[in-house]
């Protein structure tokens, strides 16, 4: 079955870990939690592909780890404190995974953070339909009213 | 009776620790970060809290996939620092409160908070950097603390409505307890950042500078932004943000501004610093630690109308 699809899927350059992706990577966490024990880093460093029989993986799921393909582990349902590990135990420094993840070089991207890292502006929206953030202004009246009415349909159920 | 004094929020960036353990708070990079602290540190030294309740997230250290509690409450006596995959933090363990601990668990229970009671954990750098931020590093940590870890890892967290009344449930809780005990809570997380995914690197510091100047003087409205909203706006692991709301609703709906402080970067994040004491009026301002007789009859006698009603 195809992945529902969420609101939060129009987000740019994100894959958020949820529910679904969660079950779905199961293993990959918990492949990637074992790596906190010095004796499972060492076995899993002696044979990679081995190692990762004993966590229940689709092959894409263990290719992305084979290949350290830190995007598609979070697609695939990884969860980024997860697969940081992974990053940790071939001694990686964090931003090194970021310099993976975004396309970048290690410098570009401590650089782009120095600068007061990646604007939000053209980052809001994959469909475009959202440019701006939320109208400050507009919001408070339009969910005051739909607090009310919420609060009235609470008391009823209560 | 125990009272909440004062509460705080800050970031709790892993690589803020990481700077404090290997001794490089003094580079130019660093030391931006943590002369936004020491104004914090003299702060707190004379608030001298006997209790810290602190409001974090657990980072894949206590909780792995196989257990995600939304609320969890620590009610151990002590809580020995994680080791995050470089060897647990060289921070003194954090001694809990277990009498208080129970006393909340058994009050925000019944007021329908169906917390999780955690009594073995291991605390990381969620909780730790935030007590370095605010207590330097002593040798050991000067009052005990009481872990909240809340979910903001695994979709969705809780939302920020219901963090702040939690945060409420934990006043009400704390000002039913029978010991004069002088509380501060935390709230830590944030502010804006995103870690994963090729959108990283996100800081908003538009979204983070309305969020302050809103918990302050318009929590209700913080209360209502959707996990959406701080996802695109504030990146994906912003939406820690919610934590601060716990934070919030644990302190009367008048606030003072105390103190705040805002950078980017450290590493990946906005650091994200205030600090919030209930509203007092002018004149007993300078007065400081001064007695507040008016406010404390209020209370009394907003308890005393409780007490009476309860035993109805």
């Amino acid at each position: 079955m195809a992945r529902e699809q969420h609101d939060y899927d129009d987000i740019p350059g994100t894959f958020v870990f949820d529910q679904d992706r969660s079950r779905q990577g199961y293993g990959i966490n918990m492949f990637c939690m074992s790596l906190m024990k010095d004796e499972n880093r060492k076995a899993f460093k002696a044979n990679e592909a081995e190692y990762l029989k004993k966590f229940n993986l689709t092959q894409e799921q263990a290719d992305a780890i084979l290949k350290r393909d830190y995007n598609r582990m979070l697609e695939l349902g990884g969860n980024i404190y997860f697969t940081a590990k992974l990053g940790a135990t071939d001694g990686h420094s964090f931003r090194h995974l970021a310099a993976v993840m975004t396309g970048s070089s290690q410098d570009d991207y401590a650089n782009m953070m120095l600068a007061g890292g990646r604007s939000v502006e053209g980052n809001r929206s994959r469909s475009g339909k959202v440019a701006k953030p939320a109208k400050a202004a507009k919001k408070p009246a339009k969910a005051k009213a739909k607090a009310k009415t919420r609060s009235k349909s609470r008391s009823k159920r209560g | 009776m125990a009272k909440i004094i004062a509460g705080v929020s800050s970031s709790h960036v892993p690589a803020i620790g990481a700077a404090i353990d290997n001794k490089q708070t003094e580079e130019p990079y660093w030391k931006r970060v943590f002369s936004g602290f020491e104004k914090s540190k003299e702060w707190m030294a004379q608030a001298k809290p006997d209790v810290v309740i602190l409001i974090y997230n657990d980072h894949a250290s206590a909780f792995s996939v196989e257990m995600v509690p939304t609320f969890a409450l620590g009610c151990a006596a002590e809580f020995p620092p994680a080791d995050e995959g470089w060897g647990p933090r060289p921070v003194p363990v954090v001694k809990g409160h277990p009498q208080l601990a129970a006393h909340i668990a058994q009050s925000v229970i019944l007021d329908e908070f169906d917390i999780t009671v955690v009594n073995k954990m291991e605390v990381d750098h969620g909780l730790t950097v935030p007590m370095n931020l605010l207590f330097g590093s002593p040798k050991e940590w000067p009052c005990p603390v009481i872990p909240v870890a809340v979910n903001v890892v695994l979709y969705p967290p809780p939302t920020g409505h219901r963090c702040f009344m939690l945060g409420r449930a934990i006043r009400k809780a704390v000002e039913s307890y029978p010991e004069d005990l002088r509380v501060v809570v935390f709230g830590t997380g944030g502010m804006s950042h995103q870690i994963s995914g090729p959108r990283a690197g996100l800081i908003n510091s538009k979204f983070d500078k309305a969020f302050l100047d809103n918990l302050t003087k318009d929590p209700k409205k913080l209360t209502r932004i959707q996990h959406l909203e701080y996802m695109r706006e504030a990146g994906a692991e912003g939406i820690e943000m919610v934590m601060w709301l716990v934070m919030r609703g644990a302190l009367e709906d008048k606030v003072d501004e105390v103190y705040r402080f805002y950078t980017v970067p450290a590493s990946n994040t906005a650091v994200g610093h205030i600090i919030l004491e209930p509203h007092r009026r002018a004149a007993k301002k300078a007065a400081g630690k001064a007695k507040k007789p008016a406010g404390k009859m209020k209370r009394a006698a907003a308890r005393a109308k409780t007490a009476v009603r309860r035993s109805r």
